[in-house]
């Protein structure tokens, strides 16, 4: 599917600066932001930007990939719990997938995620990079 | 709300079915409910599918497969909850007769998946997780399975054999099945073996591509009592919804939806999980299997492994598991599968299922659990003998 720059540009502050919603009445933060707290209904809420550590609690290696990876794979793929709690899936990047582990420290880094489409329009996000690489 | 039944089923042909088309496939099942039922017509039709626009470029289906049942004019609609279409299906006709707007009502689901590339399905298939925060960084269907299946396997100690075990009873149960796409025993061995597709689950850890269709026939009781056949009741029908994103779910290990559905579904039945004889559950992946037993209560969470390894979720075990052969051996057309399992369960009840796939000491009250995406939408059916 093509990738329409607007769709592209609109995830910027969430996937360049890791903005997240943090809600008054809970205290909670969700990532990706969204308006409307799941727990209390709650539609107040300030915008914080994400810590940039945090550790490994589940991953997987995708060695069948989809169309955009297949020359990337295998690769790694987890779900990353940061310091504040928030937890946010990305690729474990910099390091043998074989050698990813739960519980493993990370740090959020700046990444090049795909490029897709006929316009080729290059997407940018965060990958996870274990934190002694 | 009045008595709802199940008053009739039926199947097309499962697997990679080169010569049927969405809309045959459909048929096909449709007229095998329609006379497996005795019926002379239908008040509406409700058909399941995940997502034909993006597997064979058609949408606006409710209309097209009445069209082509010889029945235009029926009020029709599709219903979408990714694999969890079919099973919202069912509940959708089993709500229409309940009010009283209609008397027979059909239920069903289809899926075309092999009129494109793998490439294209696997993208299809994705489009039931997070666009932007799933898929966008890779995610696989198997990869976020794979995720749970790591986190079940760190947080309970499931181990590799623990899975295989949950594809070598389904396929033990499919082989005696007459649609089932792979109708083969397996070793457990031989699971491991097979190739990686994301780790830790390999390619028997996970369910086939699918082309196929099911169909059931939804009536009040006033309608299964003329007809003279023996006929279900649907006793409990439950919906719940969770969160898209696997990082976002309170507990990677189970599925919370599954779980709210099931309390629903038990609490209009007024029955317990105990009270459940045996149970078609949502086996996409192996590890979904264990992780739907201990969301539903069958087992406390962490013991479905061991239960599975032992034998316990066998067709002669104490709680038979997926006697079909499940998605894993049947075969899984995404929007068709809840309302096979449905066919299933009648079959189980009615003392009709095939080639010595009974549950032996007649079973009077089963369970059928689909849901879709990693577990975003569930829906459980209570079915009891009349």
């Amino acid at each position: 599917m093509t990738m329409f720059s607007s769709r592209n540009w609109r995830e910027y502050p969430q996937r360049y600066r890791l903005e997240a919603s943090k809600f008054k009445k809970s205290g909670k933060t969700y990532f990706p932001p969204r308006t409307i707290d799941p727990e209390t209904g709650d539609a107040e809420f300030e915008t914080v930007k994400l810590p940039d550590t945090g550790k490994i609690v589940t991953y997987t290696v995708i060695r069948i990939a989809p169309d955009q990876w297949t020359d990337e794979a295998p690769y790694a793929l987890a779900v990353v719990e940061l310091t504040d709690g928030t937890r946010l899936m990305g690729q474990i990047t910099d390091c043998d997938p074989e050698k990813v582990k739960i519980g493993m420290e990370v740090r959020v880094e700046f990444r090049r995620i795909q490029s897709e489409g006929h316009h080729g329009v290059i997407s940018y996000g965060y990958k996870f990079v274990p934190k002694w690489y | 709300m009045r008595n709802v039944c199940v008053v009739g089923v039926g199947m097309s042909q499962w697997g990679e079915v080169w010569k049927k088309s969405l809309r045959q496939l459909f048929v096909d099942a449709a007229l095998d409910a329609i006379n497996n039922a005795g019926v002379d017509r239908l008040d509406s039709l409700y058909v399941g599918c995940m997502s034909s626009g993006l597997f064979v470029g058609q949408e606006h289906i409710g209309a097209l497969m009445a069209d082509y049942l010889g029945m235009r004019g029926l009020p029709a609609a599709r219903v979408e909850s990714a694999c969890a279409s079919g099973g919202i299906a069912v509940r959708q006709a089993f709500i229409e007769v309940a009010s009283g707007i209609s008397d027979i009502v059909m239920a069903s689901g289809v899926e075309k998946m092999t009129d494109c590339s793998g490439g294209e399905a696997t993208f299809a298939l994705a489009t039931a997780a997070d666009q932007e925060y799933e898929v966008f960084n890779g995610a696989t269907f198997p990869g976020l399975y794979a995720m749970m299946a790591h986190a079940h396997m760190h947080k309970y100690g499931t181990t590799r054999d623990m899975l295989s075990a949950v594809a070598v009873k389904n396929h033990r149960n499919g082989a005696k099945n007459p649609v089932a796409q792979y109708p083969f025993e397996i070793k457990l061995e031989q699971v491991a073996k097979s190739v990686m597709i994301a780790d830790p689950l390999h390619i028997l850890d996970c369910s086939p591509i699918t082309d196929g269709a099911a169909a059931v026939i939804v009536a009040s009781e006033e309608v299964a009592k003329k007809l003279g056949k023996p006929y279900i009741r649907i006793t409990g029908s439950g919906a719940a919804t969770d969160s898209l994103q696997l990082a976002q779910r309170e507990d990677m290990t189970a599925i919370k939806a599954a779980t709210i559905a099931s309390e629903r579904a038990l609490k209009m039945a007024g029955k317990t999980i105990k009270d459940v004889q045996f149970a078609e559950v949502h086996d996409c992946f192996t590890i979904a299997e264990l992780a739907v037993l201990e969301s539903i209560g069958v087992y406390e969470p962490g013991q479905a492994g061991a239960a599975t390894l032992a034998g316990e979720t066998a067709l002669d075990g104490k709680f038979p598991v997926n006697s079909s052969g499940g998605l894993k051996s049947k075969g899984h057309p995404v929007g068709a599968t809840g309302a096979a399992q449905i066919v299933e369960v009648y079959k189980q009840l009615t003392g009709q299922a095939e080639n010595g796939r009974q549950i032996p000491g007649s079973p009077k009250i089963g369970m059928a659990q689909n849901m879709g995406g990693s577990g975003a939408s569930a829906t459980v059916h209570i079915m009891e003998v009349a």
